[in-house]
């Protein structure tokens, strides 16, 4: 690029510098009014009467409760729905099928229909009135306003993810690679693993945090199976609803502030790995 | 000091294997309402390299895959050696297969890709390492490039995937050979060099081998045994300078002397 700008003469994909300027500084106000402004708001708010206050406000019972229910439904969530999404994506890019078309549509279902919607169905489902929900709560497994509930719900929410994420590069990585392993005599089960997972594992990552982020971060469809049952079924979310709504600013925005963070930290997780292993990244392209 | 010990096992396989004849009987294949295949019946003898030869679209890859386990017929049987082999799977058949495209296995370095299916081997009748390290040594010797073991596919250039390609097939000591246009993604002038570098390792390990293409002069110069196809039949067999001489039809003496 340097080359291109120092010379007298530019590429024909390159704007004109003043073009440039303008549309680097409109990418860089829409980034600061729409991301940058309200990320430094929620630290601001968290912090406003000071550092104790805000950790004291994540010190008591409910709010334990509230990040310890939202990192296990993450951590129950995230690893069922990328084996799910594997599963599907594998499926979908490797076999021929009738109806192929009409399992992508279902795949991406979830992100069609309202979560508040979603959360109504399974209440439905699985609610007290219900055949399946009467049963299991009679036998000593309720499903609403219980974990399993959130759990089914937030899988729900964040089922596209993965497969979302795999489906294009793997059609893009054909099967020979596949086919090749199957023909030096490997098993099945080893061609996945030393095979089509190396090759689609940036993806699954990505596909992984997606899901992740938005696991925690799901609100409608929790909302309506939880029953925002303080300290029990509130997840981190609702709690921040609840606490704003209560007009405790500082405690709804510290608990905000948690929750970005967890979100920072896997993206930062991310471009750490990708840092580390930039040589394998660019050796696993398609050449 | 046992230098050489002497590997009976090793030595058995090679000779057994490389006595692999082939017979197709009346092989067809349908993809759902579409003819890829009519029944066609071909012998191949052992040790012979044979070209399958026919413009795109004329069933020649699908025999191929067939051969090799990749697809199965929609009738009609596979003989190896005389036995039927119609229903062995495709780790079963123990063929060495070239793809078009190569599908070297990216994330891996050439060393890795050669010694994959050794590697893949179940505990029982897998070579100990050093003996898997010796044996990827030979096939970078072999295929003329001792050096590249550490480099990644995407660091080779075309001619040496091809290579790469090949001595990978021929790790897993395969009892035939089978390159889907092998030199399709080449240019001119490589193409000529792997031709006669493919002719040398085909008389040197005897191995049964079969091999598509759509250039006539490839499979003229190359092959001993030349199967021309076309819309899912096969319009002639026989030896090169037979088929220049003498073409069966129409279809053929155009193909030919194109």
């Amino acid at each position: 690029m340097s080359d291109a700008t120092t010379g007298k003469f530019r590429s024909a994909t390159e704007e004109a510098p003043l073009a440039r300027w303008a549309l680097i500084g409109l990418a860089v106000l829409g980034l600061g009014i729409l991301v940058a402004a309200p990320l430094i708001a929620v630290f601001a708010e968290a912090l406003a009467q000071g550092w104790k206050a805000a950790v004291a406000s994540l010190g008591n019972r409910d709010a334990q409760s509230a990040i310890r229910l939202t990192l296990m439904i993450a951590a129950i969530a995230v690893p069922l729905n990328a084996a799910f999404g594997i599963a599907a994506a594998w499926f979908i890019t490797k076999f021929d099928f009738r109806g192929k078309a009409f399992l992508i549509t279902l795949i991406d279902l979830p992100f069609s229909v309202s979560p508040v919607v979603a959360g109504l169905c399974i209440v439905l489902m699985f609610g007290t009135n219900s055949l399946v929900g009467g049963w299991l709560v009679a036998h000593g497994y309720p499903i609403v306003f219980a974990l399993p509930g959130i759990v089914l719900a937030t899988m729900f929410i964040t089922f596209p993810f993965v497969a979302r994420e795999l489906i294009p590069v793997m059609i893009e990585q054909g099967r020979a690679e596949e086919e090749a392993a199957l023909t030096l005599g490997a098993t099945g089960w080893r061609t996945f693993w030393t095979v089509t997972l190396p090759n689609i594992r940036w993806a699954l990552l990505y596909g992984v945090l997606l899901c992740n982020a938005r696991a925690m971060g799901e609100f409608g469809a929790v909302a309506v199976v939880s029953g925002k049952i303080r300290g029990q079924t509130a997840t981190m979310p609702i709690t921040i609803e609840m606490l704003y709504n209560e007009y405790l600013s500082v405690a709804a925005f510290s608990m905000a502030a948690v929750l970005t963070l967890l979100a920072l930290v896997t993206l930062l997780l991310k471009t750490a790995l990708e840092i580390r292993h930039a040589d394998q990244l660019a050796s696993t392209r398609r050449h | 000091m046992p230098i050489s010990l002497p590997q009976p096992a090793v030595t058995k396989d090679a000779t057994r294997d490389a006595i692999m004849d082939i017979e197709i009987d009346e092989i067809s294949k349908a993809f759902g309402s579409a003819t890829a295949l009519s029944p066609v019946s071909l012998a191949i003898p052992s040790g012979a390299l044979v070209a399958l030869l026919g413009p795109s679209g004329s069933g020649k890859t699908t025999l191929l895959r067939i051969l090799g386990g990749l697809e199965f017929p929609t009738s009609g049987r596979v003989l190896f050696n005389g036995q039927d082999a119609t229903g062995l799977t495709v780790q079963d058949r123990r063929a060495g297969f070239v793809f078009q495209s190569y599908a070297l296995f990216r994330h891996m370095t050439v060393f890795e890709n050669i010694a994959y299916g050794l590697n893949a081997r179940p505990r029982a009748s897998r070579p100990p390492k050093a003996e898997i390290t010796r044996r990827v040594t030979k096939l970078l010797d072999l295929i003329q490039l001792p050096e590249i073991g550490h480099r990644y596919p995407s660091q080779l250039s075309g001619g040496q995937r091809q290579r790469v390609a090949l001595a990978r097939a021929l790790a897993i000591e395969p009892r035939m050979l089978l390159l889907d246009e092998p030199f399709g993604a080449l240019d001119a002038k490589v193409r000529k060099e792997l031709r006669q570098g493919l002719r040398d390792i085909h008389d040197e390990t005897g191995l049964t081998t079969v091999f598509v293409t759509h250039d006539q002069e490839e499979a003229m110069e190359l092959a001993d045994l030349v199967v021309v196809m076309s819309m899912g039949r096969i319009e002639q067999i026989g030896k090169p300078q037979d088929i220049r001489a003498r073409p069966a039809s129409a279809f053929v003496r155009d193909f030919v002397s194109a």
